[in-house]
């Protein structure tokens, strides 16, 4: 059997239709669990203080934010090449919670700021990143919602996302070049495999990270379930006037 | 495809085509500029080379909606795309001729528009260069997005919101190029990477315009 | 409660505002699912 059979609606209906609770109820675990840990277990950091705590929600918001454009880039590619109504439907769910993930980089980020820059914003190239992710994400969801015919939206959304991630990263260079910035590098380099941040806030922020993973992931199920019925009701209503 | 840029030049010259009005437009957004931050040469001479590039972006922005718009209405945009020539090569000819109309004389009025901001007076050059490289990109960019949105019936607005994040990098790059020129130091590296959007947006977007425009027409 | 010094409102802000802007995304979501499921069953009904 292909993978793809998962990608049929009957099919995906039936299999997410168990793994939602569970994914919201594992999210909630590991979110709660590792604020928690953040919030009340671990000391001050030399630098920070006690602004570091920020750490457990400004980094796992802003790894969803890029995932959640990376994961729409793939679903619309999908889309274009096999035409899995699915796909394009996860893309469209999974817009909105990627743009407030984005946004919950933005906010923390900002009052991060103020103690250690001075000040709530900064034209840092991190920040300028994210500000102009969330314009993309904010035309990609205008756009949507914009097209009565589904698959039309679908198309052209997808053709949108596609052009708009090679300007988003684009942009990210841009911004590089345009500002040198404040923001410290990144403290979990994957490539590399060397961390500059200490295990005692490491740990924490790793279940945070899967905290935050698993909760997008599951109200991208619960989304594109939601999308599949109205798409469904769409189809009978239309087949009742015609009727 | 000369003959289709022919045409289009000639439609958007005679009356209410829209020829001249981003040009107005620019002027205008040039002139607010002052009456809001101040008369104050101090504040405006390091600001004029933001300034005029926003505003031409602004401009182009313009009259983007009336690319195919027209063409969508009469039912002539069927026609093309079943004409001999491929559709990306409509796409293209789209952009050329809004670039013509629209970018070359911004480009062209952008330094008379630096005296009224105290441009410092190494800048000009490099102002008529940068736009002279980037007002292609923003032709470009913006028939793409015209081509998403000749469907709707509202979609100029929402035009607006799809194509001002794909102007950011032509802008950064643009605006840095005519600051470092203003500033004395290396122009080279913004003004190659302005002419690498351009290029690289006529070399790919033509694609993506023309596929759009399947979509909207199916 | 951990002492948190100086950034007491700046730490607690920021937790605020992530999780009302979580809930905002999970309670409109599941608001929305709920009531296109609802609407479904009623038209499947007939």
């Amino acid at each position: 059997m292909s993978m793809w059979e998962y990608a049929n609606p009957k099919r995906f209906m039936e299999w997410t239709a168990p793994v939602v609770p569970w994914a919201f109820g594992l999210s909630g675990v590991l979110v709660v669990g590792g604020l928690f840990w953040g919030f009340f277990l671990t000391p001050d950091a030399d630098k920070f203080g006690s602004t570091v705590k920020i750490i457990y929600l400004h980094v796992p918001a802003a790894l969803m934010a890029i995932n959640a454009w990376f994961m729409m880039l793939v679903a619309s590619v999908v889309w274009v090449i096999r035409r899995h109504h699915v796909s394009a439907l996860a893309a469209r769910a999974a817009a909105p919670v990627g743009m407030v993930m984005t946004v919950i980089a933005l906010v923390t980020g900002a009052i991060w700021g103020m103690p250690t820059w001075g000040t709530y914003w900064v034209w840092d190239p991190r920040l300028t990143s994210f500000m102009i992710l969330f314009l993309f994400y904010l035309g990609y969801m205008a756009l949507w919602e914009a097209i009565d015919d589904p698959d039309t939206a679908a198309d052209l959304t997808a053709v949108l996302c596609i052009v708009g991630s090679i300007f988003a990263i684009l942009s990210r260079y841009a911004v590089r070049f345009w500002n040198q910035g404040l923001h410290q590098g990144t403290s979990v380099p994957v490539v590399t495999g060397g961390r500059t941040i200490a295990d005692i806030y490491f740990i924490p922020l790793v279940i945070c990270m899967f905290g935050f993973g698993i909760l997008f992931i599951a109200l991208v199920l619960l989304r594109t379930r939601t999308e599949i019925r109205a798409r469904r009701m769409r189809a009978l209503t239309a087949r009742a006037a015609r009727a | 495809m000369i003959a289709l840029l022919l045409r289009d030049l000639r439609l958007s010259v005679r009356a209410g085509g829209g020829f001249g009005l981003g040009l107005a437009f620019f002027l205008i957004v040039v002139v607010l500029v002052p009456f809001g931050v101040g008369p104050d040469r101090v504040i405006l001479t390091p600001i004029a080379p933001g300034i005029l590039w926003v505003a031409a972006l602004l401009a182009a922005l313009l009259s983007l909606d009336r690319i195919f718009a027209l063409d969508f209405e009469d039912g002539s945009l069927p026609l093309l795309a079943t004409a001999p020539i491929p559709l990306e090569g409509v796409a293209l000819s789209k952009a050329v001729s809004h670039w013509i109309t629209t970018g070359l004389p911004l480009t062209c009025v952008a330094p008379l528009l630096g005296f009224f901001l105290n441009m410092a007076p190494g800048a000009y050059v490099w102002l008529l260069a940068s736009l002279a490289l980037g007002a292609p990109a923003l032709s470009m960019i913006g028939t793409f997005g015209a081509a998403l949105t000749v469907g709707l019936r509202r979609g100029g607005l929402l035009l607006s919101l799809l194509v001002l994040p794909l102007y950011i990098p032509t802008l950064m790059f643009g605006a840095e190029a005519v600051r470092r020129g203003a500033d004395g130091s290396g122009v080279t590296a913004p003004l190659m990477l302005v002419g690498v959007i351009t290029l690289g947006c006529f070399a790919l977007l033509p694609f993506a315009t023309a596929a759009a425009l399947r979509i909207n027409l199916r | 409660m951990p002492e948190l010094g100086d950034y007491t409102a700046y730490v607690i802000s920021s937790y605020v505002a992530t999780i009302v802007l979580l809930a905002a995304i999970i309670g409109l979501s599941w608001r929305r699912s709920r009531r296109i499921k609802r609407a479904l069953e009623d038209i499947e009904r007939g």
